[in-house]
């Protein structure tokens, strides 16, 4: 393999080969795709900002007004929003604001975090069982079935209750309990992709199984897959709302924004600011999930940059 | 007949289905050879099971439901059917390599062909990054991919069809096979790329000293870059011989009609090509005898009831045919 045999000016080549690698991988150039999507990276900035926040605004707001999201006030109760709480006051004469923040950072942490376990559960266990094919793959979903037949909270409600209430666990369980559809979504994917003749040539090539599962197979999921998990996300969310109702979530006093928007769907009519802040603050979230989804899409897959 | 320099060597391969259908018989007693450098070519119309018999021999269909009731591939001492997984995988882009027909398709479209070239010397030379990226960008020149350097950062969608089988032919020879299987290289290309991509093949087999198994259903390509050639008819090799031989004296009935079914320079213009009456059989529930009677302008009684011996009409070739005479 010494001379060219087609193209003798090999001097470009020398010098690229040279040159550092770098930039291979798929998550660096899908990167590189999202930052020119100008709707996805706004969505992410506003999330992240958001995100902040909810991670310092409490402590903040607590140094400088000396707000917390427990301590009530009920000569203050149900103030209109106003220069001293921009948020107003709840029933009980907590700001708003504070509240609204401290749930954000709950719903934020369970969503995403109960979403990725979902996601990345139902990922490798649709493309496992999918690519192994025949009794392996009739035994799996049979499993997702199953599950599938059982009623979705009423397994999670099992879970909360065996593990006990805290809120790590409440994300582990909504995400032990949220990965059937990815999984089954993954599986379809596969079922066809695997047919492909990209694989067959990987294997005629030696690739082992476990390399074109997670390296062939996966990468070519991940578009269906991003797309499930922003729909995860405020599922999840709203999920949390309603174990936190049922008092298997988050425990009053402490806030979650669904908590706080079931809430102040009690009292919208007399207390409208209860219910408009956490709504918007949710809205927001959510829209710059799914912006922030369909471009992380997009930029996943190659054949899309142009 | 196993000559000195036989790389690979098939020894009555059989390789069944089980189907809801019953068992369909894709391969039913292959055998052939190639050797250190060579061109075999394995004609036949679809589903005459040539594809399945190179598919076969690298372990690459599956088993369940495909089966082999039968059969021996020989490769540097060992049988190929009798590897376990990874001893395969350990062979397959390493000593024997593969290409394929659409190379569309045949190309990861989610990764970058850097990647994908980088992955086999990665897997089977262990090198690091850095040598396979260099080895690649090689290899890319040397099958004729103009700007390796920027080329070998796009994704296969950024390349044409041509370009994109030249990727394939790098990523199949980057170790160097000893044997290369292509499986219709060409079919999916224009005129002037299929060319192209069999001159190259050509090139690499003569400076890499790679065998070469063609499959194919285009005669002219048969003619044009094949040493020797098998036909098949399902899943039968009914004649095999040198390409010179066998084009210029075809012994087997259906050699003769796929060579009158097919345009040549001297053809009249204006004229009617022949066609071979009828239609493939279902490789399920195949005719008694010879599988090819019932289509068969010559067939006579004994063809309906007994398959046909191999007669040798030379040292090296042969037909399977009741009608063919062995020379005196």
């Amino acid at each position: 393999m010494n001379q060219p045999v087609l193209h003798p000016d090999g001097s470009a080549a020398e010098s690229a080969a040279n040159s550092p690698v770098g930039g291979t991988s798929l998550w660096h150039d899908a990167w590189k795709r999202l930052r020119k999507n100008r709707v996805a990276a706004g969505s992410g900035v506003v999330l992240l900002m958001l995100a902040a926040a909810c991670l310092v605004g409490p402590a903040v707001i607590a140094a400088t007004w000396g707000y917390d999201y427990e301590t009530q006030d009920l000569a203050s109760g149900a103030r209109p929003p106003s220069w001293s709480h921009p948020f107003g006051t709840d029933f009980y004469g907590r700001d708003l604001l504070t509240r609204v923040l401290y749930g954000g950072r709950v719903s934020l942490t369970v969503g995403l975090l109960a979403a990725v376990v979902a996601a990345t559960v139902g990922t490798v266990y649709g493309a496992v069982s999918s690519y192994a094919g025949g009794m392996i793959d009739s035994l799996m979903m049979r499993v997702v079935d199953i599950l599938y037949a059982l009623p979705y909270m009423f397994l999670v409600i099992i879970l909360v209750t065996i593990l006990g209430k805290s809120l790590l666990l409440v994300f582990l369980a909504l995400g032990a309990v949220g990965w059937l559809l990815t999984a089954r979504i993954v599986r379809g994917q596969v079922m066809s992709l695997k047919e492909q003749d990209f694989v067959l040539a990987a294997r005629s090539l030696g690739t082992s199984s476990r390399d074109i599962i997670f390296r062939h197979l996966i990468p070519n999921t991940l578009g269906p897959v991003i797309v499930t998990f922003t729909l995860t996300v405020p599922s999840m969310i709203l999920q949390e709302a309603f174990l936190s109702f049922l008092g298997l979530g988050v425990q009053a006093p402490r806030p979650s924004l669904g908590a706080l928007i079931n809430d102040g769907a009690n009292q919208m009519l007399v207390f409208w600011w209860t219910l408009a802040f956490p709504g918007a603050v949710m809205a927001v979230m959510l829209f710059a999930l799914n912006f922030l989804g369909d471009g992380v899409r997009d930029a996943l897959d190659p054949r899309m940059k142009h | 007949m196993p000559v000195a320099d036989t790389v690979l060597s098939v020894h009555d391969l059989r390789t069944f289905f089980r189907t809801d259908d019953g068992i369909v018989r894709a391969v039913d007693g292959v055998s052939f050879s190639v050797r250190r450098g060579e061109t075999l070519g394995i004609v036949g119309e679809s589903g005459s099971g040539k594809s399945v018999a190179c598919l076969s021999a690298l372990g690459l269909v599956p088993r369940p439901p495909a089966f082999h009731p039968s059969g021996e591939v020989r490769y540097g001492g060992r049988d190929l059917l009798a590897l376990s997984e990874r001893e395969l995988e350990h062979l397959r882009g390493n000593r024997l390599a593969m290409i394929f027909q659409d190379p569309l398709t045949s190309l990861n479209p989610y990764l970058r062909v850097s990647r994908q070239l980088t992955e086999v010397l990665e897997v089977h030379r262990g090198a690091s990054r850095v040598e396979a990226r260099r080895a690649a960008m090689t290899m890319l020149e040397r099958v004729g991919i103009p700007d390796p350097a920027r080329r070998i950062d796009q994704y296969p969608h950024q390349f044409s069809g041509g370009m994109r089988q030249r990727v394939m032919i790098a990523m199949a020879l980057l170790c160097e096979p000893e044997v290369l299987f292509a499986d219709e290289p060409t079919t999916a290309l224009d005129v002037t790329i299929q060319a192209q991509i069999l001159e190259l093949i050509a090139e690499l087999r003569h400076s890499l000293g790679t065998a070469v198994v063609l499959i194919t259903h285009d005669l002219g390509v048969v003619a044009g870059s094949t040493d020797r050639v098998a036909v098949m008819y399902a899943g039968r090799i009914v004649e095999t011989g040198p390409t010179a031989a066998v084009f210029a004296q075809p012994q087997h009935p259906y050699t003769r009609g796929l060579l009158a079914s097919t345009p040549r320079i001297d053809t009249p213009p204006g004229s009617r090509l022949e066609a071979i009456p009828g239609l493939p059989p279902d490789l399920a529930h195949l005719p008694a005898g010879c599988p090819f009677h019932p289509r068969c302008s010559q067939a006579v009684d004994r063809c309906r009831t007994e398959y046909p011996a191999v007669i040798a009409l030379s040292m090296v070739h042969s037909a399977a045919c009741w009608a063919v005479e062995a020379p005196q």
